[in-house]
């Protein structure tokens, strides 16, 4: 599998990207955001976390507008792999790629913590290595990360099973009005109808190591390679 | 010619912004603060070659970039 990691004006966490998908096998380099195309034979486009553009006008909103956002939308028409972490979340959103937007964090606060999630379902390119229902504990950091949606939208999401990921306490219970910052739902990911787009506001890609608090990150881009070694 | 956009955000959707705003006019006990919703405002130059069709380019404007129209509404004056 051969992954490319988009590198906006601001991007932050393409470093730690481009180590977690190495560290499953996959091989992976950086594209710049002005080209007009994804490398040649790229399975898999990683929008990083970080702040694009300063976060100017809204997140993600002028990342999304970038010419190689038609690339990605092109790669994603033909059925390829994408995943958007953070504020790559945010640029897929706004481009378009997946439904609702990620707004200011409830309590106004930028949170940035340990933080457990439920894996919704284990049946997807991103999911396969984990378990349905499974708690993992990955890292969150980000002041706009509330998700929301029209209720159409939401009955749409959740009808259709698209929530990829929801905060959850240690326990794997998913409390009402209990996310760190005030998600529907507690959404902390969601996928595109045919789950070959996955984004997502918490970072897997930091959590590869147990030096740095835990592995429970790198299932995400095992499965990614495993999706690719058995198509 | 000039225009002006004004992007705020739809009724209903959570402003924690306007809402900080609006705690701290009242604790400066500025009299009859019922509520603050915060937007944006945009203050654009149009060529005169654009005057003709303003209203319809601005109108595309924000529906490709300046507004997200899943949680914003946008209006537009033009000066």
């Amino acid at each position: 599998m051969r992954a490319a990691v988009v590198l906006f004006p601001g991007s932050n966490r393409e470093g730690d990207a481009l180590r977690a998908l190495r560290a499953a096998g996959i091989e992976a380099s950086t594209v710049w955001h002005g080209e007009h195309g994804l490398p040649a034979g790229t399975d898999l486009a990683v929008l990083p976390g970080g702040f694009s553009y300063g976060d100017y006008l809204r997140c993600g909103a002028i990342a999304a507008r970038s010419p190689i956002m038609d690339a990605v939308r092109a790669h994603a028409a033909r059925g390829g792999l994408v995943l958007g972490i953070c504020n790559g979340f945010q640029i897929l959103v706004e481009s378009g790629l997946l439904p609702g937007v990620l707004v200011r964090n409830a309590d106004l606060r930028f949170v940035c913590q340990f933080q457990h999630l439920r894996v919704e379902r284990a049946d997807t390119p991103f999911t396969s290595c984990y378990r349905e229902a499974e708690t993992i504990e990955v890292a969150i950091a980000h002041g706009e990360g509330n998700y929301t949606a029209d209720a159409e939208t939401l009955a749409r999401i959740e009808g259709d099973g698209l929530v990829a990921f929801r905060y959850c306490d240690v326990q794997g219970h998913v409390k009402d009005g209990r996310s760190p910052n005030g998600s529907t739902n507690e959404i902390a990911g969601i996928y595109s109808p045919n789950f070959r787009v996955l984004g997502l506001m918490p970072h897997p890609e930091n959590l590869i190591d147990p030096l740095v608090g835990g592995t429970d990150g790198l299932k995400m881009f095992e499965s990614l390679a495993d999706s690719l070694a058995s198509a | 010619m000039k225009a002006r956009i004004t992007v705020t955000l739809k009724t209903g959707i959570l402003d924690p912004q306007g809402k900080a705003i609006e705690g701290a006019l009242r604790s400066l006990a500025i009299p009859g603060v019922e509520s603050v919703r915060q937007g944006k405002v945009f203050d654009i130059e149009l060529s005169d070659t654009a005057a003709a069709g303003a209203e319809q380019t601005l109108k595309e404007a924000c529906d490709k970039l300046l507004a997200n129209t899943v949680v914003e509404n946008y209006r537009i004056e033009l000066l």
